[in-house]
């Protein structure tokens, strides 16, 4: 059984991958889980230097879900490579740079850099985070500003370059397409969805930042949706993402179109969740007779049924 | 290296119309935790609720060779998931994550040791009590809680020599006001030379209180500190606190990992 995936001129033993800002540095789990054994593991978002983030409470739950603005508080690119890349290439982990940037300047300082360290499979461009008031999302969230951030790092690095990509725009694959255009490797989706939580009793926000982003499994079928309308615009790969929390769910995933998966929130619940997502992976091209889970990619069959979007 | 296991609900106490204690079966984590540790909880399997809670370990319970084979939490009904606790009957399962976090430092004679607890906190002191009690530490609880109802297994710390000071904020047992009343006062009457270790746990404004005033005293104080968490493995960095470097300088701690015992003069209480 062939679970590998291509993404760009990387292959990934499997397709799962552990998502930006739900897996710490990766050492965090390194008792826990055998890092080697993942698809990939993307770091927490990296600007050039520390970041504080936001003051605490930084998560609400909500239902089926959780709302987190965490601020992007980070050790900067530099300190990561410096403090934790020697541990992860040690223990064998497909590392996977979440780069951030207040400037253009930043994101192709910042990817030059970890470009330039050992140990680093892909960087994946954070143009999506919702949480912070400058960069990010300001180029995510305007085509030109999409194309302009992936051009410029493309040129700067030899490492595939996947922009991730925010669900809070009114058409996603228009932002694959121009991600695309700029030469993107492959597109990571969906950052959280902008959401809000009020208690009632003090009419106080329920987290510092007063908005945050939506996450798990209550986003899942929007995310779905919005992989397989970007899998029917792009040929580049798609990491997809939005409340995995079993196998089944990934499989959705890569039936709608995504070549890989990223799961995040789960793993907060459930730091043990690799084997069983894999185990039921495995079972399932077992049941269907599926030799390599690259043939799962964009399989679901619509036929006599139209979207009508 | 902290496990998870399918815990079964052993017994659960109600103490009051809020507060509960869950037995659970989890002989490894019994084994393994220190005073002051925690563990992880998911109140119910699926997505709603979705995330774990996380509880300090209570009590360890022993079977009658004397091994460690489960452990209690103690739980105050707020959300949904505490909701499930209350209402958990015996033979259910919770997935149990644990032990997780920073021990408490037990100090050893002839240092005294004094717990500030204000309601729930009482969880972090009963395994802490019983490892003062072993080492022979001379031990005082000052404990708090809105009423009289509300002040829990008393007999417990009796049981263990430690002795009580209660407050009550309706004055129905104890002095009237908050634990930090007398704590202050006990503090001011204390011999300076008499080596003297605080440690606290319950709201973040009575943890803020107790700092002050061992700060005020020059007392050293250990606080176990409670913020929102996400996954208890320094993953998600929910739970941070900020916490004052040796440059003097603020930085934000996860207290999953950093904590949940904390020494209370380098936090920045808010």
């Amino acid at each position: 059984m062939d679970l590998s995936v291509r993404i760009g001129s990387l292959i990934l033993k499997n397709p799962l991958i552990a998502a930006s800002g739900c897996f710490g540095y990766g050492v965090e789990y390194a008792e826990v889980v055998d890092l080697s054994t993942l698809g990939a593991i993307v770091s927490k978002g990296l600007f050039l230097e520390e970041r504080e983030g936001h003051p605490a409470p930084r998560i609400v739950e909500t239902p089926a879900g959780m709302l987190n603005a965490i601020g992007l508080q980070g050790i900067g690119a530099r300190r990561f490579v410096d403090e934790k890349l020697p541990e992860l290439r040690a223990r064998g982990a497909t590392v996977i740079v979440n780069v951030c940037g207040t400037t253009l300047d930043e994101y192709v300082e910042v990817s030059r850099l970890v470009s330039d360290a050992e140990g680093v499979a892909a960087i994946e461009l954070n143009i999506s985070c919702p949480n912070i008031k400058e960069g990010g999302i300001q180029f995510g969230c305007s085509l030109n500003g999409t194309f302009d951030v992936v051009s410029a790092v493309r040129k700067a690095t030899s490492l595939p370059v996947i922009p991730k990509l925010t669900p809070n725009v009114t058409d996603v694959a228009s932002f694959a397409r121009a991600a695309e255009d700029a030469g993107a490797d492959a597109v990571s989706l969906v950052n959280t969805f902008l959401a809000m939580v009020i208690d009632v009793e003090t009419r106080r926000p329920r987290i510092s930042n007063v908005v945050g982003g939506l996450s798990g499994p209550a986003i899942r079928p929007i995310a779905v949706r919005m992989v397989y309308e970007c899998r029917q615009t792009i040929k580049i790969p798609i990491l997809g993402m939005g409340g995995i929390v079993d196998a089944r769910d990934a499989l959705e995933f890569l039936i709608a179109g995504a070549d890989a998966v990223q799961v995040g929130t789960a793993n907060f619940v459930d730091p043990f969740i690799w084997s069983k997502l894999t185990a039921g992976i495995t079972d399932y091209m077992d049941r269907h007779r599926i030799a390599r889970v690259a043939d799962l990619v964009g399989s679901v069959d619509t036929a006599e049924r139209t979207a009508h979007t | 290296m902290p496990i998870d296991v399918p815990a079964r609900v052993l017994a659960n106490r109600r103490l009051s119309d809020d507060y509960n204690v869950l037995a659970l079966a989890a002989p490894a984590i019994a084994a393994a935790t220190q005073p002051g540790q925690f563990v992880m909880l998911k109140a119910a399997a699926g997505v709603d609720p979705l995330l774990r809670r996380p509880f300090s370990v209570f009590e360890i319970l022993r079977d009658t060779s004397g091994a460690p084979n489960a452990i209690t939490v103690l739980s105050k009904r707020i959300g949904p998931s505490t909701r499930l606790m209350f209402d958990a009957e015996p033979g259910g399962v919770m997935a149990c994550l644990g032990p997780l976090g920073r021990p408490f430092a037990v100090v050893q004679p002839p240092s005294e040791a004094w717990m500030i607890a204000g309601g729930v906190g009482l969880a972090a002191f009963a395994t802490l009590a019983e490892a003062l009690a072993a080492r022979g530490v001379k031990s005082t609880l000052f404990y708090g809680a809105r009423r009289g109802e509300e002040l829990f297994y008393l007999d417990l710390f009796r049981a263990r020599g430690v002795e009580l000071v209660l407050t009550t904020e309706d004055g129905s047992a104890g002095e009237r006001g908050r634990v930090v009343g007398p704590l202050d006062r006990r503090l001011a009457a204390l011999d300076p030379a008499m080596p003297l270790m605080l440690y606290a746990c319950g709201p973040e404004a009575m943890l803020a209180a107790t700092a002050r005033v061992a700060a005020r005293h020059r007392r050293p104080c250990q606080v176990s500190v409670e913020r929102i968490m996400g996954c208890g493995l320094g993953g998600c960095y929910s739970c941070v606190i900020p916490m004052r470097d040796e440059d003097g300088a603020f930085h934000n701690v996860r207290s999953c990992l950093a904590g949940p015992v904390l020494p209370a003069d380098r936090i920045r209480w808010d």
